[in-house]
């Protein structure tokens, strides 16, 4: 009687462990499947037209240089509104809100604000912005994408500044410098690589961003760097692209995903990288 | 006298100084201040928009907008309950498929990888997690869903035949975009936050809970069971509802293989649509007074789902830290 229920322990152990190295090894092969896919897919596309030429009618020899830079205007544009923002809201919650419930208040809508569907932001945008000027543009696109940079930094911002010691804020206290001054050249130089982080996450998160600029920045067949008119964006050409039914359309479709997942790994990989050891 | 003078030259230049540093001071905690406040206004500013954007619809279709399937541009009838269904459903499922999966990842991770392989494998897990929805939208469009309409759907249509249940969940021909495609797509993109999560929370298990339960004979499958689980119970519940916070949000993924019908099949075959499928379908080409302010209205029933499961999430991870830290 023993020596079975043994064995059936043993056997539901067995099992169990089976299953969770398969789960593991079924999760390494998506991620396979799909790199190479990406690459196989996206290297023919690859050439130097696609850098040079704007988006053309299906049937002539195209690029998507202007949704390259549309993605590069707004993107820079979201993260040098949305950084600096971002930095100081985190501060204000690490160094100066302490347990209060007004920190806990924006630290919980933060938070929600972080995993809020993105289309819902877009449509968001779209009845502040778009709706105001009455017509879609970049601007209404960066805006979008600023929103979704903020939450990202705030939080990182936050957590690392958390990580740094009392004992450097004690310091310098003690030398009779102010809560800002310390904040700035003790604090946050501490933190430095972390924060970087942060805002390395938020450039990846958002450049493979489409929903929200979806009827925000609108897209543009031509090239275009004026801000207050409709923009391209590379993830927006991937969506339109694959939609269509022209064979050279689906690989600058392909060819576009290559760049944008290249472009996002790295920067992913990079900010980990540079990611402070906790503890 | 001359030095007392003096010292009172340096007392007047120091407190100056200190005025001046008061000054900047404040200045500095009030940009603070008033960036933290912004992201309350950002999320108030999100809820306004919506209610506004939606007011016509919410007035011209009242409560019944959530229980009626109807939804046609060409008579502005609408009702979000096609999508409400699909947006739940294919969550659904696609957590039925994520969970079990991202937490056999994390034992594997914690009690099973040798320690050389770990760093790699989990931060490859989490690349997945990296990848923007857009490349998962194509990638399933171009050859998941010709791969499941070829092999798998037929599979599972003959052998499901004279099962009930599941014979009306897997009936009708395999077209390869539809529910099913939707699910299986959202539970890859939302395995890696499940199975981060929970080996972060399995990690703060104290080695000798383990290590008693090894001791008395256990085998993995048990120390798992009796000790790790209860005792990171609210860990992986909250991390599991945040993946759903996402799973019910994700847009172009689903976009591309949902199929964008307006209907509710019994079948996870059939096509169906989501609400934020409808909306990044739909929006740029709707026309008349009520289509647009129907779709804003679906966004408003997702941010309200979205944002009682993402609540739900960070008061399970707050309580789990609380208690962490009284251990």
């Amino acid at each position: 009687m023993n020596g079975t229920l043994y064995a059936r322990r043993r056997m539901t152990a067995r099992i169990f462990l089976a299953f969770s190295t398969a789960a593991a090894v079924i999760g390494l092969i998506w991620l396979g499947l799909i790199l190479f896919t990406l690459i196989s897919k996206g290297l023919g596309g690859l050439s130097p037209t696609l850098f040079t030429e704007s988006t053309k009618p299906p049937g002539s020899a195209g690029g998507v240089l202007n949704a390259i830079v549309g993605s590069l205007i707004m993107s820079s544009m979201a993260v040098f509104v949305g950084t600096p923002i971002g930095i100081m809201a985190g501060t204000y919650l690490a160094e100066y809100g302490g347990q209060s419930r007004l920190t806990a208040t924006i630290r919980f809508f933060n938070d929600i604000l972080l995993s809020t569907p993105s289309i819902l932001i877009g449509l968001f945008i779209y009845e502040i912005i778009v709706l105001t000027m009455g017509h879609f543009s970049a601007l209404a696109g960066a805006a979008a994408l600023t929103v979704i940079v903020i939450p990202v930094v705030v939080r990182t911002t936050d957590n690392m500044l958390l990580l740094v010691p009392h004992a450097l804020r004690e310091a310098g206290i003690a030398l009779g410098a102010p809560i800002s001054t310390i904040i700035r050249s003790v604090t946050w130089r501490a933190a430095r690589a972390g924060i970087v982080t942060g805002v390395l996450l938020a450039v990846a998160r958002i450049s493979g961003e489409t929903a929200p600029l979806l009827f925000t920045a609108f897209g543009n067949q031509f090239w275009s760097t004026n801000i207050v008119a409709p923009m391209a964006s590379l993830p927006q050409v991937i969506y339109n692209y694959a939609n269509s039914a022209y064979e050279d359309w689906h690989q600058l479709a392909w060819a576009s995903a290559l760049l944008i997942t290249v472009a996002v790994l790295t920067l992913s990989i990079v900010a980990r990288l540079l990611e402070p050891k906790r503890h | 006298m001359a030095g007392l003078a003096l010292e009172n030259d340096e007392i007047a230049k120091r407190a100056a100084m200190m005025q001046r540093f008061g000054r900047g001071e404040a200045r500095f905690r009030i940009l603070c201040l008033a960036s933290a406040l912004l992201v309350v206004a950002i999320f108030l500013g999100v809820v306004f928009a919506l209610v506004e954007g939606a007011w016509p619809a919410i007035k011209a279709f009242g409560l019944p907008f959530l229980w009626t399937e109807k939804w046609n541009p060409v008579t502005e009838k609408f009702g979000g309950l096609a999508a409400i269904y699909g947006t739940l459903v294919t969550s659904l499922v696609a957590m039925l498929i994520a969970v079990p999966m991202g937490i056999g990842i994390a034992v594997f991770l914690t009690e099973i990888c040798p320690n050389a392989l770990k760093r790699p494998i989990s931060i490859a897990i989490e690349l997945l997690a990296g990848i923007p929805s857009i490349i998962y939208g194509i990638w399933g469009l171009f050859i998941l869903a010709p791969f499941l309409q070829t092999t798998v759907q037929p599979w599972l249509i003959e052998t499901f035949a004279d099962v009930p249940v599941f014979s009306t969940l897997f009936e009708g021909p395999p077209y390869g975009i539809g529910m099913f495609t939707a699910s299986l797509i959202l539970s890859i993109m939302i395995l890696p936050f499940i199975s981060s999560v929970t080996r972060d929370v399995f990690e703060t298990v104290p080695p000798m809970l383990k290590e008693a339960a090894y001791g008395l004979g256990c085998t993995t499958w048990e120390v798992v069971w009796n000790v790790v689980l209860p005792y990171t119970r609210s860990g992986v519940v909250g991390g599991a509802m945040l993946a759903l916070g996402r799973a019910l949000g994700e847009t172009m993924a689903v976009t591309f293989v949902i199929g964008n019908a307006h209907r509710i099949s019994a079948s996870l075959l059939a096509p169906g649509t989501t609400i934020s499928a409808s909306i990044a379908n739909e929006f740029a080409e709707a026309l008349g007074d009520l289509y647009v302010p129907a779709l804003i209205e679906l966004g408003l029933i997702l941010f309200l789902i979205t944002f009682l499961v993402l609540a739900a999430a960070q008061l399970m991870l707050r309580r789990l830290e609380k208690s962490g830290g009284q251990r």
